[in-house]
């Protein structure tokens, strides 16, 4: 079978699976087994399934297009400017960076688009020219998504095994207490909780696969919901409920966004595909027509809906005309709207600055679901939509990017310093590593955001999966009640020790070796001092604000290993109760840490940058328009030694700062955080109380919001209820003037009538008096008598 | 014309029947006993019977004018059939009422008085 038929099969199919599992667990979930228990084994076999399909569409890939891009484009790049290719490539061989840039083998960007499989699998409805339709859009960026969220997911279904048993019995949850005093006893949920994961799972998968826009926004909101659902699973607990109606009502702001974003596409476009689909154009050749050497290029129906009032006025919309109103800039701005919504949508999901309060608050969810849906794939989603959008989005769009990505990888990181719930410092800190992946997106880093993206998500599920484990050893999220743990958990505290180094970014300098966050951090990072040398106003608050970023990184992760693994126990009772998790869960842990590792590879045959490079958008960045000035450079020039090394060296000073610090602060204790507590009591609150975010949107949002709804209850209670009961009241009037009519009138006419009836009837009683010979008399008098009437009336009529 | 003196035609007939007739009535109107007016009944329909045979005997049509025919004769033997179920019904009703109350003076039967 050919990929183009093969790959959607598979990864159809693999789609498909947890959703299955979805509709069996719904429909029979209380019946499988003692509390559900077999509910695990089929939604885990079903993302196994998934799992075995995508590795399989992986491959299928890899062999299919080993030699893709990289080899045209070296031939390419031969061809035109040999010499310098030649020079390039030595010099990165030199410096030991012949693997990194293993797609740009030559100078250059690549000249032929991306290979993409895209079509439809089934069309739901056509009207007109607005079709419906369930489709895929596969290359290499969705065959590396999928195969990383179904292996993360399958991992972490087999964790839950162990982390959710509690759900397998009846549940004292000690965190909530009735009315009477006592803590709740409810029955325990486990199959629902695989419910929601398989739900989850197969919402996911459809994002990913995606291959329209519509199709995105409804798995958007699919996993919005199950993400909503698993949030709130210990519903009972009102800090839960809270939480997840605060991820869903954040979520709604940026889907608001989103919203116009896809109508303003529509209305231009007439398409919500992504690719070509028989043979109507898609939304990215749409902006980036290959006649334009795929260059960004307001579309057409952009420009005509810009200039409706000139269309309006007779002025005939050729294409001379529609070209000479392109010159003029007509329907840019309709570009940055449809580019800046479709962010706002991402800005929600990834939980960026402004958007980002939901996520930590997420936390109330159980620890598999913060590590899958909270961490790994669901909060990436924004991120890699951002990626899958990017030929849409124009210069200045890219600017919002990159200024939400920066100021969110900065606020969070800073508030993660003071966290003590070990949760939320790993929310922070996705927070944070989201904000990266958006910066490096928004300074023009496709493959450099993604990768971060891919790595991010093994090795923070993995840095998650522990926290949980540490959870469910101890009971407690609080650091402070932890320490010396690792004696102990070794095997959860090493796994963790492997996620924080990769978080950290460790790795041999100039060398090229290290652990997956070292490459994917390095290459952002890179991409932001490229784009400094560019544009130094912008460039310069990036770059401080992503290297500053590294270095506070590097300091709460440690504080956070320390505080919960090294040292002395803090809390004897949660100490002595402390034990490793068992096997069910600390082996996903050591498979996610062997990932965490190695997943960054460069050299790797299969790496992630190779496969990313060979989805890579075609076009460069276009001059901005509404922001002067401007350019961003190719990812290509991050790569070369003078940019990449300075940006090395000054990650890894700034990083092994904080490292330093953390160690002196927590490892070894010779600073004591209490002192410089008391010395910065400022700025200590400003972190403690997260910058002040929830209290500003409680003040400028929650509060007026809650006040006006206030308002309108008093005016629905007091006015229209009034109205209406005035209008009751008055009907209940009219009824009783009713009935008394009803009652002496009408009852009265028929009253008298019925009376009238009896006594005529009363009266002609006495004359059947029983008597058989009366009755005889009577028959002959009448005949008698009528006899007479007939003679005489006949005498008398003649 | 003179009845006594004249030769035998209809008007004689249907003296007869109007004697029997009267004579049935009377003897309905005043006969306690149930079965004295069942024969009253009989006096009466037979009365009616005799008038029907007069006006349809072609004897005595020229008297008349015109005659009912054969039809007189068919409905003469069907008021005879129709006596003869009457009988039926009336006896056995008396029957019963005898049974019921060890008389058959119509009299004691008012239980249907208004």
């Amino acid at each position: 079978m050919s990929p183009d038929a093969s790959l959607p099969a598979l990864l159809g199919l693999a789609w498909l699976l947890p959703l299955a599992s979805f509709a069996l667990i719904v429909l029979f979930g209380p019946k499988m087994g003692k509390a559900g228990i077999f509910a695990s084994y089929i939604a885990t076999g079903a993302i196994l399934g998934s799992f075995l399909l995508s590795l399989t569409a992986f491959c299928i890939w890899h062999f299919g297009h080993l030699g893709d891009r990289g080899s045209h484009v070296a031939a390419a790049a031969a061809e035109h400017e040999g010499e310098h290719a030649a020079e390039a490539n030595a010099e990165t061989a030199a410096t030991g960076h012949d693997a990194h840039s293993a797609g740009h083998a030559g100078h250059g960007l690549p000249t032929e688009p991306a290979t993409v499989y895209t079509g439809d699998w089934y069309t739901l409805a056509q009207f007109g020219a607005l079709k419906l339709s369930i489709s895929y859009y596969i290359d290499a960026l969705t065959i590396v998504m999928f195969t990383m969220v179904s292996l993360i997911a399958t991992l972490i279904h087999f964790y839950s095994f162990g982390y959710m048993h509690e759900e397998l019995h009846e549940v004292v949850d000690h965190e909530v207490t009735l009315a009477d005093g006592h803590h709740l006893h409810r029955p325990g949920r486990f199959h629902r909780f695989f419910q929601y994961l398989s739900l989850f799972c197969f919402s996911m998968l459809g994002l990913v696969v995606a291959g329209n826009i519509l199709m995105v926004f409804v798995f958007w909101e699919l996993v919005g919901i199950c993400s909503y659902f698993l949030i709130g699973f210990y519903i009972e607990r009102k800090s839960a409920a809270n939480a997840a109606n605060k991820a869903f009502i954040v979520n709604r702001v940026g889907d608001f966004g989103m919203i116009i974003g896809l109508m303003v596409l529509w209305a231009s476009l007439g398409t919500f595909a992504f690719g070509d689909i028989d043979g109507q154009t898609g939304i990215f050749r749409s902006v980036r027509p290959a006649a334009n050497d795929y260059k960004i290029t307001v579309p057409d129906g952009m420009i005509k809906l810009a200039a409706m009032d000139e269309i309006g006025a007779g002025v005939d919309a050729t294409p001379a005309q529609v070209s000479a109103w392109r010159s003029e800039g007509y329907g840019y701005w309709l570009l940055v709207i449809a580019g800046v919504g479709i962010f706002c949508g991402c800005v929600g999901k990834s939980a960026q600055f402004p958007l980002h309060v939901w996520l930590p608050d997420a936390m109330e969810g159980p620890t598999p679901v913060s590590a899958l849906v909270h961490s790994a794939t669901m909060v990436a989603a924004g991120v890699y939509l951002a990626g899958r959008f990017y030929p849409v989005f124009a210069p200045e769009v890219l600017l919002v990017i990159a200024y939400a990505g920066a100021i969110t990888l900065f606020l969070a990181a800073t508030i993660a310093i003071t966290a003590v719930d070990i949760k939320r410092v790993l929310a922070y800190s996705t927070v944070s590593q989201l904000g990266y992946m958006m910066l490096g997106l928004g300074a023009g880093g496709w493959a450099a955001g993604l990768f971060h993206l891919v790595t991010h998500a093994f090795f923070k599920s993995l840095l998650f999966m522990c926290s949980g484990s540490v959870i469910h050893a101890t009971h407690t999220n609080d650091m402070r009640r932890m320490g010396g743990l690792r004696h102990k958990m070794p095997w959860t505290a090493y796994t963790m020790l492997t996620g924080v180094l990769a978080i950290y970014g460790a790795g041999i300098p100039f060398f090229y070796i290290g652990l997956s966050g070292y490459y994917s951090k390095d290459s952002i990072i890179a991409q932001v001092l490229s784009f400094y040398n560019e544009n130094p106003t912008h460039g310069a608050i990036f770059f401080t604000l992503a290297v500053g970023g590294a270095g506070i990184t590097a300091f709460y992760m440690f504080r956070l290993w320390f505080m919960t693994f090294a040292g002395r126990p803090r809390d004897h009772h949660v100490f002595d109760h402390a034990h490793e998790s068992p096997k069910v869960m600390y082996v996903p842990l050591v498979i996610l840490a062997f990932f965490a590792v190695t997943v960054g590879f460069p050299w790797l045959p299969f790496s992630v940058v190779k496969l990313l490079e060979q989805a890579r958008p075609l076009g460069a960045q276009g001059a901005s328009v509404l922001v002067a000035g401007l350019t961003f450079p190719e990812e290509f020039v991050s790569h070369s030694p003078e940019i990449h090394s300075l940006a090395e060296i000054a990650v890894t000073c700034v990083a092994f700062t904080g490292l330093v610090l953390a160690i002196a602060f927590y490892g070894l204790g010779k600073l004591n955080p209490n002192e410089v507590r008391q010395q910065f009591p400022a700025i200590y609150r400003l972190l403690w109380n997260k910058w002040y975010f929830d209290e500003l949107y409680d003040a400028i949002v929650v509060r007026p919001v809650l006040f006006v709804s206030r308002l309108v209850a008093n005016f629905d209670r007091r006015v229209i209820d009034g109205f209406i009961d005035w209008l009751a009241r008055a009907a209940t009037k009219v009824a009783s003037f009713d009935d008394l009519i009803d009652r002496y009138f009408v009852d009265g006419l028929v009253n008298v009538l019925a009376a009238w009836t009896y006594s005529i009837a009363d009266a002609l009683r006495s004359l059947q008096t029983g008597k058989l010979r009366q009755y005889v008399m009577l028959i002959v008098i009448g005949t008698v008598a009528l006899t007479l009437l007939i003679r005489w009336s006949v005498a008398a009529t003649g | 014309m003179n009845l006594l003196s004249g030769p035998v035609g209809v008007s004689h007939f249907l003296v007869v029947g109007a004697v029997l007739f009267v004579a049935g009535v009377v003897c309905m109107a005043l006969k306690r006993n149930a079965l004295g007016i069942l024969m009253g009944i009989e006096l009466v329909l037979n009365g009616a019977n005799i008038n029907f045979v007069a006006f349809s005997s072609n004897f005595l049509s020229e008297d008349v004018g015109y005659g009912l025919g054969l039809d007189g004769q068919l409905i003469s033997l069907f008021v005879i059939v129709l006596a003869a179920a009457e009988a039926a019904v009336a006896l056995a009703i008396t029957l019963n009422f005898y049974n019921n109350h060890a008389t058959v003076d119509v009299d004691r039967a008012d239980e249907l008085k208004g």
